[in-house]
């Protein structure tokens, strides 16, 4: 009479396809979850393992030595850390009021079409590829900053030991500028994000009791995001220090600690592109990885730290509302 | 009569202190303004010496021709830099898509919380690794002791992507109602048939939005294929497992060559990276905020 199949062959079919459906669904997902966390493991071991045979000729004191002779056995990181350091404190120090700026323009001042064409277009600036930027930093921006920028900053500012000098087209300041370039939008969204998370009613408060739009800025957006911006800076900074191809191109390849911003430098990691393919020796190969775990180690715990102050801001915030 | 007008007059007059904030106020916005155009104005000018450098060469033997004889006054061509970056990133994209999605899925819809902190950490972590670590790495995995070849390059690029795809699928997986999550379940559906049926393809709109990010991203990453597959042939190269001519590694060498004809070779390939790059996360971005436009406020 009835043509349909007995429900209990339908539910039983059904049920071993769903057993092993939710099972493999769950394998599949928990597989590539612990594979992310067990590559991220690995990538550190893998780096430290190939740094260990430097680490073992020199150990610690591979920081504080300015060496770097492949002939004579001897190598060390300091220039590449004061490269790296410098050259970031720049980007920034130029990337940050920037940022904010932009930041509280998309959020507070801009109409929605603006918002939306401005933010997508910094956010744009992001994407330009780094090795991109890094040809028009030694093509174009060089030029420039080796025949205006350089030489009035040394007219006014000479007499600070940094802006002394003969002006150059590749050097620490310009690989700062750079990096300022790619640091901005990174920045800039992060902060958008938190100016938008603001309460609006504690800033319908503000404007209520009479204040000017800056005031209510100042007094509400900034003052109540301000570990957030912490983070951000933190999280740009963190782009800064690791980015080898675009400096590799722009900071002029020279293992040294030049006071004047204006002189060629390193960084940690445009000494990694340089010499990585055409080493010669297995302590020097070893150094670079030595490079690149100090890299790893300063990166993370940027990262770690940025992330410590997001999370707690976040239950900061969703608790005060 | 003459008193109460005068009283009036004074009483409306903005005071010397309202007068103060209010042009800070608007110094503030002026500010404000002046660094969204810097900003802007940065964007236009790199793609503007890009495009005006790198047209010249832009011709169809130049797009699909092989690449020049080192030293040769021939300009050559970079077809073999266009076809070896599109499998390299195509198979980086195979790995990472099913791979960011799997990980997104278990964050938000089966892990317990004390799973969900270390393996959250996990891609956090990875999304902040500079990408030189990614290229040493891969060497030294994958290149030391045996040929560079195109696909170590394509693992590197996955470790940049898988990341970015994840994090945008967990934003849009959050966004599904989780009325419709719940509705799939009442109705007797199993989990597996909730994420595949409903929750998958309400997402699907935010996914292919990241992944065409990540895509984007990847494809100008220079770090992770220099040491991996850094140094090609002239010509075509269809063999993964052998080291594939690619764009952003060809600019960098260009662009470190003192022969002027190599800059403008390295423009020209700029050129060609920067638009492909542009067009795909400007579009994205825009369907990005868009759609943002509504919920934030």
């Amino acid at each position: 009479m009835s043509t349909l199949p007995a429900a209990s062959e339908l539910t039983g079919h059904r049920r071993l396809r769903d057993w092993i459906g939710d099972r493999l669904l769950l394998l599949l997902t928990a597989g590539a979850s612990i594979a992310a966390v067990a590559l991220i493991v690995l990538i550190a071991l893998k780096v430290l393992r190939s740094a260990h045979l430097a680490f073992s000729a020199f150990g610690l004191s591979f920081v504080k030595s300015s060496a770097w002779d492949v002939n004579h056995k001897v190598f060390g990181a300091l220039p590449g850390l004061y490269g790296t350091a410098v050259s970031s404190l720049i980007a920034l120090l130029i990337a940050t009021p920037l940022a904010l700026a932009i930041a509280l323009f998309l959020s507070e001042l801009a109409p929605t079409w603006a918002r939306v064409l401005v933010g997508s277009l910094v956010e744009t600036l992001a994407a330009i590829p780094s090795v991109v930027l890094g040809l028009w930093g030694i093509l174009v921006l060089g030029p420039i900053a080796a025949n205006h920028l350089e030489p009035w900053l040394n007219r006014w500012f000479g007499w600070l030991q940094i802006f002394s000098g003969q002006p150059s087209s590749s050097g620490i300041l310009i690989a700062g500028l750079i990096l300022a370039i790619m640091v901005v939008p990174i920045i800039a969204s992060i902060c958008r994000e938190l100016f938008l998370q603001v309460p609006s009613e504690l800033e319908e408060g503000a404007l209520a009791l009479g204040a000017t739009r800056w005031e209510m800025v100042r007094g509400v957006v900034l003052s109540s995001s301000r570990p957030g911006i912490v983070a951000a800076m933190i999280l740009g900074l963190g782009r800064a220090l690791g980015e080898a191809i675009a400096v590799a191109q722009v900071i002029g390849a020279s293992w040294s600690i030049p006071t004047s911003l204006f002189k060629p430098g390193d960084t940690l990691a445009s000494k990694i592109v340089e010499e990585f393919q055409g080493y010669s020796t297995k302590l020097q190969l070893s150094s670079l990885f030595y490079l690149g775990a100090i890299l790893l180690v300063i990166g993370l715990v940027t990262n770690l730290f940025a992330q410590l102050i997001v999370r707690r801001f976040d239950v900061y915030r969703t608790g005060a509302r | 009569m003459a008193a109460v007008e005068q009283a009036l007059t004074i009483d409306l007059r903005a005071g010397a202190r309202a007068r103060r904030r209010r042009l800070v106020n608007r110094i503030a916005e002026a500010i404000a303004i002046l660094a969204a155009a810097v900003a802007v104005a940065m964007l236009v000018w790199v793609v503007w010496s890009v495009a005006e450098r790198g047209a010249s060469l832009i011709s169809w033997s130049f797009l699909t021709g092989d690449l020049p004889i080192p030293f040769s006054p021939e300009v050559g061509g970079i077809g073999p830099l266009i076809v070896g970056s599109a499998i390299v990133v195509g198979i980086a994209t195979a790995i990472a898509l099913p791979v960011g999605v799997l990980i997104a899925l278990f964050l938000e819809e089966f892990a317990s919380n004390w799973l969900r902190v270390p393996i959250q950490l996990a891609i956090d972590l990875m999304t902040g690794l500079p990408s030189i670590i990614i290229a040493i790495f891969v060497f030294s995995a994958l290149v030391y002791g045996h040929a560079e070849n195109g696909v170590a390059g394509s693992l590197g690029l996955a470790i940049v992507m898988i990341p970015l795809i994840t994090r945008a699928t967990q934003e849009v997986l959050r966004l599904v109602p989780s009325d419709q999550r719940e509705g799939a379940l009442a109705l007797g559906a199993s989990r597996w048939r909730t994420v595949v049926g409903v929750i998958l393809p309400a997402s699907l709109g935010g996914i292919l939005t990241g992944t065409v990010l990540a895509v984007a991203r990847a494809v100008g990453e220079t770090a992770p294929l220099l040491f991996a597959t850094g140094i090609f042939g002239r010509t075509l190269q269809l063999n993964p497992t052998k080291a594939m001519p690619n764009m952003p590694v060809q600019i960098f060498i260009w662009s470190e060559s003192p022969d002027p004809l190599d800059h403008r070779r390295a423009w020209a390939t700029a050129l060609v990276l920067m638009t492909l790059v542009l067009v795909m996360s400007l579009v994205a971005r825009i369907a990005l905020n868009w759609s943002r436009r509504n919920t934030t406020r």
